[in-house]
This record gives structure tokens, sequence and C-alpha cells, in this order.
């Protein structure tokens, strides 16, 4: 079977080869552009165009980088800025460490591990805001179970989204809490695919346990990492849901992203302005995600 | 690991999973049920009395059954979108599979920045009033099939790689036309692919709250997401019936996690491992 698909066809004369492409024809293509053209590249272009104009829907005055130099004038839309950074390097950087470390244990011969697997990949399916909402009430300052926990172990629990510099890590822990699962399945994938063999030999040349997953797992296990780091850094880049139901970007605007000043600036009818916001997002993943994942494919493939 | 250390690797596994993993949801759980007045103290404690009853039906109930109605939103929503996204992004995946053209390369950078980049918001519901697609049902179906079209495409056109073109080659020359091949060759050979793109799409869509809420306001058309968020305010002394709430949209997702919990991996680890 190989060799026959490996080399030219068989029954086919050429002329009839080439005229098989119209068995694939380009108006397969016409349904999803159509879609996708309409409401998701045009609206994408033509905000480069309204970020620079004052807006009301209706008519939009051309005014220049204004709605620029108002965002990065503005101390809390640079908070915003600074904060989607902090937030996507804290996101993307635990799930990968523990994703990493539960997805060794998870593929280990631990007790019960179909069990705990799914105990702790569930949260990834389960609805933002309903985990948004069951948070707030959990990390409320006095009355919630998480301070009440820490109270009996002795430890004064802080105020996890009342306090300004908090509020922000808080909502991060509650978003590592939900995707770790999915960075612990890609893990498994990844763990999977390396050949038993390897750990076989290494076990023959007597390595330690430790010395088989930082020679053997860590390195072989390199292209997940590079999927979970992409992935959770651009899905921290663009967060919105969790901070939108657990703070509005409170108190004050201490826990503001650049999406939910996207989302404040639309409701208060700023429409230039919002859009700009999302320009500014589009910048933010163009200048930090894209290189990134370049960097990372490309270092790949020189080991 | 061997003999002890195994056991009491997995006891330490299985105790901070507990205390990380199962007593929030244990705590919406028992929330739900306690009466109005031991739900607002917050704590992780057994309900005095069950009110299991009495809650579902005030929370169905309230605000003219929106619970109801949104759910039919919901389902009409999550339904459609998948119907769409299987069709046309099959489609998609297997032409680009199978047809060489200059235009490759555009197309992948498109679907690509169709991964990466935030939908632009403003635009958009500009876009659609002209259009008249803003607050409409079938306005944001075809939202979340445009904002959901490149992963699957993705998913698609791996898979279509796997199939023989010698497949494709023998219906043509026994006499099928393009729709032939692909609807009747092609498009049931990929039946894992799409097992898996309706699961993991279904719950995506299911679960969504920034869309509808920027595509479709109005209290009438609230998917069910969006109950959850307006009774967040309403509902800021009665806890147990937030809380029930949750429960309520919780149950879908976990019928579908039980069910096919292998697809929905297969679906979010796909293309991950090997690039």
């Amino acid at each position: 079977m190989a060799v026959i698909t490996g080399t030219a066809p068989r029954s086919m004369p050429s002329a009839a080869r080439r005229n098989i492409q119209s068995f694939y024809p380009a108006w397969f293509y016409l349904p999803a552009a159509i879609i996708y053209g309409i409401l998701y590249l045009l609206p994408t272009f033509s905000s480069v165009y309204f970020s620079l104009t004052r807006w009301t829907l209706f008519d939009s005055t051309f005014i220049g980088l204004e709605n620029f130099a108002q965002f990065f004038r503005e101390p809390f839309l640079i908070k915003g800025l600074v904060n989607t950074v902090i937030f996507a390097v804290v996101t993307s950087g635990s799930k990968v460490v523990l994703g990493l470390l539960l997805a060794v244990l998870l593929t280990s011969n631990v007790v019960a591990r179909g069990l705990l697997r799914s105990i702790v990949f569930f949260p990834v399916l389960v609805s933002t805001v309903g985990v948004g909402i069951t948070f707030v009430a959990m990390m409320h300052p006095t009355e919630g179970v998480i301070n009440e926990g820490l109270e009996l172990l002795g430890i004064d629990g802080p105020g996890w989204l009342t306090n300004p510099r908090l509020a922000i890590f808080s909502v991060a822990i509650v978003d590592i809490w939900k995707g770790v699962g999915l960075a612990t399945v890609i893990f498994m994938a990844g763990i999977a695919a390396i050949p038993q063999d390897y750990y076989d030999a290494a076990h023959v040349d007597g390595t330690s346990p430790f010395q088989s997953f930082r020679y053997i797992t860590l390195p072989l296990s390199r292209p997940a990492t590079v999927t979970v780091i992409t992935l959770s850094f651009i899905g921290g880049l663009r967060t919105f849901e969790l901070i939108w139901t657990m703070t509005r970007g409170g108190p004050g605007f201490s826990s503001d992203v650049i999406a939910s000043v996207i989302y404040k600036q639309y409701q208060a009818g700023f429409y230039g302005l919002s859009t700009a916001g999302n320009v500014v997002l589009f910048i933010l993943i163009a200048v930090l995600a894209v290189p990134l994942s370049i960097y990372l494919n490309r270092k790949e493939g020189h080991e | 690991m061997r003999g002890a250390t195994r056991y009491a690797v997995s006891a330490a596994a299985y105790l901070i999973a507990t205390f990380v993993f199962i007593v929030p949801f244990a705590f919406i759980v028992l929330t739900a049920v306690k009466d109005q007045r031991q739900s607002s103290v917050l704590d992780f404690s057994w309900p005095t009395e069950f009110h299991v009853w009495d809650n579902l039906v005030e929370v169905i109930t309230t605000r003219n059954w929106m619970v109801v109605t949104a759910f039919i939103n919901s389902t009409i929503l999550t339904v459609s979108s998948v119907a769409l996204l299987v069709v046309f992004s099959a489609m998609v995946g297997f032409v680009l599979q199978r047809r060489k053209s200059p235009w490759n390369g555009l197309i992948n950078f498109l679907i690509l920045a169709g991964l990466m980049m935030p939908p632009a918001v403003v635009p958009t519901i500009w876009l659609m009033q002209g259009i008249g697609l803003f607050g409409k049902l079938y306005g944001l179906v075809l939202i979340e099939v445009a904002y959901h079209l490149s992963f699957c495409v993705l998913l698609y056109r791996a898979f279509i790689a796997t199939i023989p073109r010698e497949l494709d080659e023998a219906a043509i020359i026994d006499g099928a036309g393009p729709l032939g091949v692909f609807f009747r060759i092609v498009l049931p050979l990929l039946w894992p692919v799409t097992a898996t793109v309706i699961v993991v799409q279904s719950v995506a869509i299911f679960n969504d709250f920034v869309n509808p809420l920027y595509y479709l306001p109005g209290n009438k058309n609230a998917t069910i997401q969006l109950t959850l968020y307006n009774f967040q305010s309403q509902y800021q002394t009665a806890y147990n019936l937030l809380f029930m709430n949750i429960v309520l949209i919780t149950i879908p997702p976990l019928l579908v996690f039980l069910f096919f919990n292998r697809q929905i991996i297969a679906g979010m680890t796909a293309g991950s491992v090997k690039g």
C-alpha cells in the first residue's frame, strides 16, 4: 500500500490526474469564507480605522492617534495593560509547571489514576461564570471558606478580592485552578508519546527517577510544553470572563485587564476608545505571543 | 513507584485533590440545597434542612421562567452552530488538504490569525447592526461559527491527510461528482474527528459568556450563562438560588464529560504533541 501510494498514479492517465483538481472545487471554501470574512476579518481590519476616530456608531470623526494617546495617558488604562501581561505570564507559567508535575503523577502508577485524572480535568468543562461566582463566595474576606479554613490553621487570610494589590493574583489563581487540567492532558499526551525503551535503557544504567525525569521526560515533552505555553499565554492576554465575574476590574481599577477595559469603554459609549483597546490587544499578541511561539518552535528544530 | 512510596504519594495526591478540587464542587452542591438564611453564611457545612425541590422550582420560575427560555436559546444556539461548523469546516479542511494552490499559504495564515487574534468587538456590533444580525439568535449562531472555524478546520485537515487519495479517485472513476465524493465518501470517514468536534465545540459554545453578552443583549434572548450573570446581582442575598443555577448549568457538561471523555481529551490535545 505504502509503496503504491508513494509513487505516481497507477490507473489514471496524467490528463485525468490534472483534471482531478476540479473534484476539489474552490467553492467548497465559500460558505466558511463568507461567514469568516464578514463577521471576523472585516471587523478586524476596519477596527484599525475606527480606532483612529471618535465614533458614535452612526458617524465617525477622524482624530488620528488621539485614542491611543489617551490610552497611554490615563493611569487606569495603563494599569489594565500591565495587568494583562502580568496575568498572562503568571497563569501560563504556573500552568506549565503544575501541568507537567500533575502529568508525571497521572502517568505514574498512582492508585485509581483514572479517577484522579477526571477530578483534575473536570473544571475545564465547567462554566467560567459559575466558577467565578463560586470563588467569589469562597474568597469572601471574613466569611469565605478559604479564610475560615486558614483560620483553623492559625493563619490570618488576606482579603483575596478586596485588597487592590492582591485581586488580580487571586483571579489568576482561579484561572490556573480551572485551566491546569487542560495543560495536564496535553502534557500527558506528550509523555505518552515518549518511547518506553528510553526509560528502560536509563533504568538499566541505574538512573534515579529524578534523573529520568530531568534527562528524558523534560526534554522530550518539549512539543507539549510549547503548546501549553502558547495556548495559555494567548488565553491569558485575552482573558475577560473570570475578571468580569469576579471583580469587574475592581477594587477601583486594580484588576482591570485590556479586555475588561474594552467592555467598560463600550458600555460607556466610547466606541473609538474601546476599539483602540482592541487594536492594542492585537498589537500585544502580535508583539509578545507570535514571536514567543516562533522562537519556541524554532528552538525545537535545532535539538 | 513501588510499595509504600506508591501508597504514600497516592494518599498525598488524594488529600490535596480533595481540598483543591472536591471542596469547591461540594460547596456548590451543599449551598444549592440550603435555605436562604443558612446559605448566606457562606460556610462549608451540612445543610440543616434540604430544600432541593423548593430551590429548583424557584430558580426555574423566577422572572417568568427565564431559565427555561435560556435553556431553549442555548440549545438552539449550540446545536445549530455545531451543525454548521461540522459541515463548513470539513469542506474547507477537505479542499485545503487535497487541492494544491498558491492561495493555500494565505488561507493557512488566516486560519492561524483566527486562532490567535481576539475579535474586534465594536466594529462587529456595528457591522451586525448594518446587516440586521445584531440581537438575533441566528446572528449569534453565525458569530460562533466564524470564531470557532479555525480550530475545526485544523482538526479536519490533519485527519483528512490520513485518508488515501486513491479513495477519492476510485469514487471519481465510478462517476461521483465533487459533492458525491465529499458527502458520500469522505464525510462518513471523518466520523471520529466529527465526534470530537461536536463534543468539544458543544461544551465551548454552551459555556460561552462573552459573545452572548456583546451580541445578544436583552432578557428575552438570554442564554444560560447570562442568566447566571443576571442573577448574580439579583440574588445577592439568596446564595442558595444562585448556586442552584450553577448546579443546573453544570449538568450538561457533566453528562458530556461522563459519556464522551475520550473525544474531549482527543480534541483538546489534538495536534499538540507532533505539532
